[in-house]
């Protein structure tokens, strides 16, 4: 089983440069991002987080968003998808690379789990 | 009572030309609550929703709320899109077999929003008025008075969910965007009861 990572947020560049930095913990891994609306407004794209899914090719994706519309929308995604998508509700920058760097070595989704609880926001 | 597709659709048609109407309203309150776009957001929404039907008018309420969930969801860009398509969603959905009661229809559509933004009422959301109007039908007292009190109580709340859950207790004196858009929905439903 391999991971995927999602990053999903409110603006585009926000999305680009996380999924840039977590390359860098992980270049093995597919990871896709969504970033604002479709004409690159501050926002969040249902169309565009489905795309993001669509081209991840993990078997298991671990995703993460950071604010209240990212986050409704991809769970709303999750509810139609037959893709295994586990969303995190943590720090947004720090989860995404912990999770990275855990997943590049193909760690159990247990003990990617257990490092990402502190950083867990709500 | 049931609301048939005619009803339905002079339902949403008001309420997409009243969020038109009252953008500047709805981006107003949002900018001291909120991020400042309700407005723009919303009316983005509506017009994808009014456009949609157009083209393709329902032929069941089922699909009349479907279409407008589809279009909120996907062009709204805020908080409110996958509140509100949500709420239309699973109204389309309890509808999809056959037609339900009005106070039902909108208690499953007040459910969606609380599953959806993990809310409740008294935190200050667009539930603050749809849990009162969902109440007044079921009991067949749904007036424009017990929308616009619902609307009004939000001024007191300390919002506890939502952007303006980051202002905590200066959020107080200020009217939820999300609150005023759901009393126009309701205000354009009465005309149609």
């Amino acid at each position: 089983m391999k991971y995927g990572i999602l990053i999903v947020s409110h603006v585009n560049e926000i999305a680009l440069g996380v999924t840039k930095l977590i390359k860098e913990a992980a270049p093995d891994l597919s990871i896709t991002y969504a970033g604002g609306t479709e004409d690159n407004d501050i926002g969040s794209s249902p169309e565009k987080i489905q795309a993001a899914i669509d081209e991840n090719t993990g078997d298991k994706i671990l995703a993460f968003y950071d604010l209240g519309s990212s986050k409704m929308n991809l769970e709303m995604l999750m509810e139609f998808t037959d893709r295994d998508i586990e969303k995190f509700d943590v720090a947004f920058v720090e989860g995404a690379y912990t999770a990275a760097t855990l997943a590049q070595i193909s760690s159990p989704i247990e003990s990617i789990e257990e490092s990402l609880a502190p950083l867990k926001i709500k | 009572m049931k609301l048939e597709l005619e009803q339905a659709q002079n339902w949403l048609n008001e309420f997409f030309e009243s969020i038109i109407e009252n953008k500047d309203l709805l981006n107003e309150l949002d900018t001291a609550i909120g991020d400042g776009d309700h407005g723009t957001n919303m009316e983005r929404g509506v017009k994808a929703a009014q456009e949609a039907l157009q083209n393709k008018p329902a032929t069941d309420v089922a699909k009349l709320y479907m279409t407008t969930a589809m279009s909120l969801v996907n062009k709204v860009g805020g908080a409110s899109g996958p509140l509100y398509g949500t709420a239309f969603m699973d109204m389309a959905k309890a509808v999809k077999s056959e037609n339900i009661e009005l106070a039902d229809l909108i208690q499953i559509g007040t459910d969606g929003i609380k599953r959806r933004g993990e809310s409740d009422v008294k935190m200050k959301t667009m539930i603050d008025v749809w849990q009162p109007v969902a109440d007044g039908l079921s009991d067949d007292k749904l007036n424009s008075e017990v929308i616009e009190k619902a609307l009004n109580d939000t001024k007191d709340i300390v919002a506890t969910k939502g952007r303006a859950s980051y202002l905590g207790e200066q959020s107080v004196g200020h009217l939820d965007p999300g609150a005023k858009s759901s009393e126009l929905l309701f205000k354009a439903l009465l005309n149609q009861i």
